[in-house]
């Protein structure tokens, strides 16, 4: 398989901040590939250190085998749907879509046909004579895409592409992204500080922390087998529990982590614990629990005797679940 | 009904604005009114009779021709010059980061803030240590100074406007720096510098202060005109030229506040 963007040790600092600090990176070409983490942690730099607004302090990168430090933005192959769209406000939408043929000298009826045929890729044909400042939200986000994809660039980037849409549109824009990306068959790289967006959407997730990559894997193992305590605290409300925990359950020293669904209720075994919080959330119902002086978070489904607070239940898990963290950070 | 009256002003507000509106404008009026008058002496009033000859008295002066020439001359380049400079100091200090940036910003505003008097002192002891024969040029120096503050300050409040991403998706797009600039930077910034250089055209064009300590024998038509005041010979037609700079640099005024009016809307900040 192909390696579309590769990163060998690479760093960008900024004076004395580590914006990226040694990262190793390896995305596949026709991969949907995410970049997940909190605002400060190096995603959105990795990403411009793609487009080539930011040039490595340290490393190599390459794209589709081809250096990439010191080439500027203009020269690569490669196209970015910007976090604010930024949309040309002077350009009516078919001529912001069909800029980027235009800078490279093709024809005005080819170039507008093309870019006709962008947005009808994007759901917005006869849009082309309005101005930005007309289009709604959502509207802008798809214009920004199809201006993106008319180069047909080989890795297309998108830097919190969903953030600025409301909760609905954004969930139809997911589904949306996914299917194009799967008919283009484009290498997606996505920067996201959802971790529901990334583990929805990617193929693999990249988690950042301070510059460096702390997990990298597919959804389920991202979710199911935190890496690390970090992690496990990003991206999921999983429970983390501290080493005595794992100790005293499963015999094994470390911290561990336990998913909130993985947590049964039983009728006899297991651990006695108390529930300190009961919530109803349709289909199941969230419990908080207190075990050994540990407060732990479970999912239990909504039928049968839901326990109610302070009531003494009997809690269960299999051991495969109650995963060991590598790694303290 | 109520709240009609409560946005009307008092009858004494009325009055007062309408005389300081008359204080302020009622001079001008007379000028325009004297250059009919005629009386060619002294300023009488009321005139005793009114004329249209003046007109072609000072169409036929050639001193009239040549001040008005060289004034046009020396604010057209004094514009040009500012247009260039200012321009791409506002680039530089907006889009950039660079040590000494804030000081350049306040230097460039400088001559603004500075009375005309210092800084016309400071440019002619500054010319006769550089012996630097009075000219055409120092007077061009001159006005470019104060003519650059005016376009800087137009550009650097669009730049700010100009949101860094659109230069950026340009780029990633495909366009170079030149390509950027211009179809990207220079649409956007079109009517900034209109504006800034219409102003600085205007105040180029009436600059008294600063000319008289760099202007040689030259005379700007302003210089000209303040000559004619204390030679009393064809008085009117002082009066017939002052109607003609009032209009040449009222029209470009309103047509800068026109087009900067409005346009309060971040460019390529669409949400």
């Amino acid at each position: 398989m192909t390696t579309a963007v590769l990163f060998a040790k690479v760093s960008r600092h900024f004076g004395a901040v580590k914006a990226v600090d040694g990262v190793d990176l390896a995305i596949r070409e026709g991969e949907f590939f995410a970049m997940l983490g909190p605002s400060g942690s190096g995603k959105t730099t990795c990403l411009r250190l793609i487009a080539g607004f930011e040039q490595p302090t340290a490393g190599h990168i390459e794209i589709f085998g081809e250096t990439a430090e010191g080439v500027p933005p203009y020269r690569r192959n490669v196209n970015t749907v910007f976090q604010d769209y930024a949309l040309f406000p002077h350009m009516n939408v078919l001529d912001n879509v069909a800029y980027g043929l235009m800078i490279r000298g093709i024809g005005k009826a080819e170039r507008h046909s093309a870019a006709e045929d962008a947005l009808t890729l994007v759901q917005l044909p006869s849009y082309g004579a309005r101005r930005p400042n007309q289009l709604s939200g959502g509207q802008r986000q798809r214009v920004a895409l199809a201006r993106a994809l008319i180069n047909k660039p080989k890795v297309l980037l998108l830097d919190e592409p969903l953030g600025a849409l409301d909760l609905k549109l954004r969930e139809s824009m997911q589904e949306e992204l996914k299917a194009l990306q799967k008919r283009l068959g484009i290498t997606f790289v996505f920067v996201t500080h959802d971790q529901s967006e990334a583990l929805s959407m990617a193929d693999r997730v990249a988690v950042f922390d301070h510059g460096r990559i702390m997990q990298l894997g597919s959804p389920q193992d991202i979710y199911q087998r935190p890496a690390s305590r970090f992690v496990a605290d990003f991206v999921g409300s999983s429970n983390v529990l501290p080493p005595d925990f794992a100790n005293k359950t499963s015999g094994r020293y470390g911290w561990a982590s336990l998913r909130p669904e993985a947590i049964r209720i039983v009728g006899a075994g297991g651990y006695e614990a108390r529930v300190t919080a009961s919530g109803y959330l349709g289909g199941l119902t969230r419990l908080g629990l207190d075990l050994y002086g540990q407060k732990l978070v479970a999912l239990v489904p909504s039928n049968g005797a839901v326990p109610k607070e302070g009531d003494s239940i009997r809690v269960a898990w299999t051991p495969a679940d109650l995963h060991l963290m590598e790694d303290e950070f | 009904m109520r709240s009609d009256r409560q946005n009307r002003a008092p009858l004494a507000l009325k009055i007062a604005a309408g005389a300081g509106l008359l204080f302020l404008h009622l001079p001008i009026l007379l000028i325009f009114v004297y250059a009919f008058t005629t009386e060619d002496k002294s300023y009488q009033w009321p005139p005793p009779g009114f004329t249209l000859k003046w007109f072609a008295v000072t169409w036929n002066r050639p001193d009239v021709w040549d001040a008005l020439w060289l004034s046009l001359r020396v604010a057209t380049i004094s514009t040009a010059i500012a247009l260039v400079l200012g321009t791409l100091c506002a680039a530089a200090v907006s889009q950039t980061r660079f040590f000494g940036r804030e000081t350049i910003s306040l230097l460039v505003i400088l001559p603004i803030a500075l009375p005309g008097i210092i800084t016309g002192i400071a440019l002619r002891s500054a010319f006769n240590i550089a012996e630097i024969p009075f000219s055409v040029w120092t007077i061009i120096l001159g006005h470019a100074t104060f003519c650059v503050v005016v376009v800087y300050n137009n550009a650097v409040a669009r730049f700010r406007r100009l949101s860094g991403s659109l230069l950026e998706a340009s780029a990633d797009l495909g366009a170079n720096g030149f390509q950027t600039l211009r179809y990207i930077i220079l649409p956007n910034m079109g009517t900034a510098l209109l504006a800034g250089g219409m102003l600085a055209f205007a105040l180029s064009f009436d600059e008294v202060i600063v000319t008289t300590f760099t202007a040689g024998q030259q005379a700007t038509l302003p210089i000209w005109m303040l000559e004619e005041l204390v030679r009393p010979r064809q008085r009117p037609v002082t009066n017939v030229v002052a109607m003609v700079v009032v209009l040449v640099t009222l029209l470009p005024i309103l047509g800068a506040y026109y087009l900067t009016r409005d346009g309060d809307q971040v460019a390529g900040q669409g949400k």
